[in-house]
Formats: structure tokens, sequence, C-alpha cells
């Protein structure tokens, strides 16, 4: 932002300022709103996670307790394990079937359109409509499982619900239903967009389908497949309606996630400093996420520039 | 040209991908058979199957009759919560984002490039850096548990997304035009309504069902900030879930969740394209 010099020419007399007073206050007081409530409220937040508020902020100062309470909490270090898991399996597995789907519906099928809408339907859906849904399905006493030995195979079991070792993976189906296709259709777009000559010089040559995915048209993906899981990574990160609709956490603790523990810590025990705290920690971790992409992105523009 | 070299495989990839829209479809016809099945019915069988008889007095129950904690007046009121909240802040906030996004594209002004790179923050920061400072604004303004905090909320962060997607279509119109209507005396707002308004409708209409479906399906500031009567529809359903958790009535409440989803499903049917549309630009911010 440059400070203007008072004889710049086309400086606005005061009377003309007056005149554009509410084009002036248009233009600032939402940008204003929206930047000002962006960093004044995580520059709060990360003060508050160094004073010892519980009940109410306080100030004062506790230098890293708070992290340290948080960080030596079973609570959160079961939260940080499942994200580990959740994050890596929820990315692995929806980039894998959003691809496998987005190549599937480019061979030029019939009724692409209409299949395209039904694998992103579930992204116009709130998430506690989703986990509502998949705790019924998931249910071994209600749903798939009560089903299946409806049907006569008394002994099957499908109850990764209620297992404490297992339940971290309902959320990864319920969150791969919801989201792949949302990895699809960005795949989808990236596949139209080949370069049809690179394609007809391959096929030229003789390439046959399976190659010509592998070494000529796959190769063009990966700015998209970045793209992919770092937004992935970022729903993952911060998930929280999904479970708690799904899970609510449980059985026990099992299914634990960050943006759970900020919660549990802020509005049921009432511990605003360690709330704050276990919330900065996500923003590192995202900012862990975000800060490559942001490095990788500008390096990328650099390139297109001086190509 | 890729059509011929599969075509042996052809049967295949028909058949997977018909599996797999099974798949995704199955949850939604689960619902919606669920939510025309008698609660006792579901209770003897399980969630899956088809209605014996078509219980159509689950959705009057669930719109107007099952009790969440003291009231019993159904879903409805969160419904109209969820619509309170939900339009006003989706016409604020589109507004507002493109006048602002129209504003840094085209008309320039000092430190619009700074702005706008704080403002985009926005749609990385967690909502959890968020919660307690919201919490003391709401408080100390007396909209703490009332709808128009809610719409104030979703108003100032969704100018996050509303700018982003106003900004970046606006920068496609040349800056020429602008040029010749300032010359011509326009001013800023004359501009806006004369020349940018009648170019805006493609990104309006992704911006408002952008908008509205993220408002609507918004769970954790309307659990936090709101409680009992003003909750917003997402809220409520999970404490129906938790209200009904001794004795299920899953059949109501296949019917609850089947309406509370509904606004957002008609939207996404009538303007898919659209919506999509706001995905990928968000995506590729």
């Amino acid at each position: 932002m440059t400070i203007a010099v008072s004889t710049t020419p086309g400086r606005p007399a005061a009377s003309d300022w007056v005149r554009r007073l509410p084009e002036y206050l248009t233009i600032w007081v939402p940008l204003l709103m929206s930047a000002a409530h962006l960093i004044a409220f995580t520059l709060w937040t990360i003060w508050i996670s160094f004073t010892p508020s519980t009940l109410v902020p306080v100030s004062g100062w506790v230098g890293l307790r708070n992290y340290s309470a948080v960080a030596a909490s079973r609570n959160w270090q079961i939260a940080l394990d499942n994200l580990l898991l959740f994050g890596s399996a929820f990315v692995l597995l929806s980039l894998a079937s959003g691809l496998i789907l987005a190549i599937l519906l480019d061979q030029r099928i019939r009724g692409e359109n209409l299949l395209r809408s039904i694998f992103l339907y579930p992204l116009a859906v709130s998430f506690v409509v989703t986990g509502t849904v998949w705790s019924w399905l998931l249910n071994p006493g209600l749903g798939i499982q009560k089903l299946v030995r409806d049907l006569g195979w008394i002994s099957f079991r499908f109850d990764w619900l209620i297992d404490r070792d297992m339940a971290i993976w309902t959320i990864v189906i319920a969150a791969i239903w919801q989201s792949s296709g949302f990895a699809m259709a960005l795949f989808l777009a990236g596949l139209r967009s080949v370069d049809a000559d690179l394609i007809k010089a391959a096929q030229i040559d003789g390439a046959g389908p399976i190659r010509m995915y592998r070494r000529v048209i796959l190769p063009t993906l990966w700015p998209i497949t970045i793209t992919v899981i770092v937004i992935q990574l970022q729903f993952a990160i911060s998930t929280f309606d999904l479970v708690r609709a799904l899970t609510n956490g449980g059985p026990g603790i099992a299914t634990q996630l960050p943006a759970l523990v900020v919660y549990d810590l802020m509005f049921q025990r009432s511990l605003l400093g360690r709330g704050a705290a276990a919330a900065v920690l996500m923003l590192l971790i995202l900012l862990a996420v975000l800060l490559p992409y942001a490095a990788w992105r500008y390096v990328q523009r650099r390139r297109a520039i001086h190509a | 040209m890729r059509e011929r070299t599969f075509a042996p495989g052809r049967i295949l990839i028909y058949l997977v991908v018909s599996l797999v829209a099974a798949a995704w479809l199955a949850p939604l016809a689960v619902v919606v058979l669920n939510s025309l099945r008698s609660n006792e019915e579901i209770a003897q069988a399980s969630m899956i199957g088809w209605p014996k008889q078509w219980a159509w007095s689950n959705y009057a129950t669930a719109w107007s009759g099952f009790c969440v904690a003291e009231t019993c007046a159904g879903i409805r009121p969160y419904m109209l919560n969820s619509a309170l909240v939900t339009i006003p802040a989706t016409i604020f906030s589109t507004l507002l984002g493109a006048v602002a996004g129209y504003a840094i594209s085209l008309w320039r002004f000092r430190g619009d490039s700074w702005i706008y790179g704080i403002v985009t923050l926005g749609l990385f920061l967690p909502q959890q850096m968020r919660l307690l400072p919201w919490t003391i604004v709401l408080r100390d303004t007396g909209l703490m548990n009332t709808l128009t905090g809610l719409v104030v909320i979703h108003t100032i962060q969704g100018l996050s997304f509303t700018v982003l997607f106003c900004r970046n279509y606006y920068t496609a119109i040349p800056p020429d035009l602008i040029r010749a209507a300032r010359i011509d005396g326009a001013g800023f707002f004359r501009i806006f309504w004369r020349i940018i308004l009648p170019l805006s409708p493609p990104i309006l209409v992704v911006t408002v069902i952008w908008q509205f479906t993220h408002i609507w399906n918004e769970f954790l500031y309307g659990v936090t900030f709101t409680t009992g009567q003003q909750q917003p529809v997402t809220a409520a359903l999970i404490a129906l879930s938790a209200a009904v958790a001794d004795i299920p009535q899953h059949g109501v409440q296949s019917a609850a969740v089947m309406i509370a989803a509904l606004p957002t499903l008609l939207i996404y049917l009538i303007g898919g394209k659209y919506f999509v549309r706001g995905l990928t630009a968000g995506a590729v911010k």
C-alpha cells in the first residue's frame, strides 16, 4: 500500500471527497470488516492461547502452558492420530476413486451428465445429514449388518461403528461418499483440457489406451492432483460436523478429531485458554499444508511468466 | 477418438459406473424409503427395506408434530430459522461481494490488491479460530442467540467467497469499457448499475447458489451461538437424534432429514451446473 503524496495530480479535492463518500463507504466498509475480523480474530485467539483464561477471557501470561496441557492430553493425542489416519486414508481413497471415475466418464459414455450429477449430489447436502444417514446405515443393529443377517447370513459382521479400532473408518467411508465427486469433477475438467494434438501424436505412435493414459494424459494431471490433495486435506483438518453427526467422537473418544477437541475445551469444559491453544495448533497444521502449496503455486506462476 | 480404442471394455465401463452410481444413490434411497415406513416397521426389520404400508404421516409429524427438548412443534420452526438466516445472509454477502469485486477488479483504488489478499485468506482460516471472538462480539452487541447474529456472521465471512468469485469474473471485463464510461461522466454506482450488473447474472447465480448451500448446511456456528428455539435446522437435527435416543423414531427422523436436505437438493437439481462451477472456481483460487 502506498501513502499518497499530497501533490499527486489526480488527488481529489476536499469537496470531491465528500461527494464520493458513499462510494468510499461502499467499497471500504465491507472489505475492511472482512479483513479486520480475519486479522483481529486470529490475533485475539492467539493471544488468548497464552493467557490463563478459563470460563471468561482474562489477561495474564502463562507462556506455552496451555499448549503443553493440550499436547499432553489423551484427547488431543488420539485426535492427532485419527487426523493422520483419516486424513491420509480419505485423501488417497478419494483421489483414487475420483480419478478412476473421471477416466471412466471420459470414455464418451452415454448418460455422462446424469452420472456426474449422481456422483456430485452429496456435496449439496449438509454433513449433518450425511453423518446422520451413515450412522443409520452403519449401525449394526439397524443398517447393513442387520439387513444381511435378516437375509440369512447370520454370522455376518459389519460393526465398525461400535468398534474402537475401526470406528474412524466409518468417517472415512462417509467422507469419501460425500466428496470424492469433487475430485472427480476437477480431474474430469483436467482430462478434458488435455491438448488434443498430444493425444493425436501418441495415437500416431501407436500408443494403446493404457499407455496413452500412463504416459501422456496422467502426467498432465499432476498440478490438479496437488490442488485436490490440498483442498481435501484442508477439509480433513477442519472436519467437525460429519463426526459430530456420525459418531460424536465415539465410541468413547475413539473418533476424536482436533476440531472436536477445540469445541469440547471451549464450550463444554470452559477452558478458553486451552481451547484457543488447540485452535492455534489446528491453524499450524493447516499452515503446514498450505504454505508449501502457496510456495509451489508461486514458483509455478513465476515459471509460467518466464517461459 | 478415445471411444474406439476402449471398445472391448465398454460393457465393463458401464457396469462399473452403474454400480458406483447405485452405491452413491443408495443412502438417499434408504432415507426416502424410511421416511415412508412406520417407526414400528423399521424397528422390527432394518433401516433398509421397502415400505409395507406407505406412512405419509411421518412427514406431517416431522414437519409440525415431534418434540425436541420441551417444544413439540416439529422441524418447522427450525426450517424457518434456517431460511431467515440463509436468505438475508446470501443476498447481503452476494451484493456486497459484487460491489467489492467490481471495485477491486475494475475501479481500482489504493491498497486494492492488499485488501483482496487479506479478504481471501478467509477461505483458509479455520472456523475454530473465530469461535471465541465471535462469541465475544455477539455477547457485547446483544446478538447472542439471535438469528440476526448468524446473519451478520455469515454475511461477513461469506464475503471471502463472494469477493473472490465476483472479482475473478469481473477481471475478464475490458477496462476500456469502464474508462470510456468514466470519460462520459459516469460514476462508481452508475457504472455498476448500468454496465456491470447487466453482465453479472452468470456469476451472481453461481455465488447465490454457493452461499445458499453453504449457509443452509452450516452447523458449527448454529450450534455454538444459538440454543433451543433459535437454532437452525442442522443443529435441530442433531438435537432431535439426541432427544429420541431412548425411543428411536426412525421413520419420522428420516422424514425430518429429507425435509432439512430438500432446499439444497432442489437447488442442486435446478442449478447443478452453477453449483459445480462454484466448486471448481473455489478450488482454483
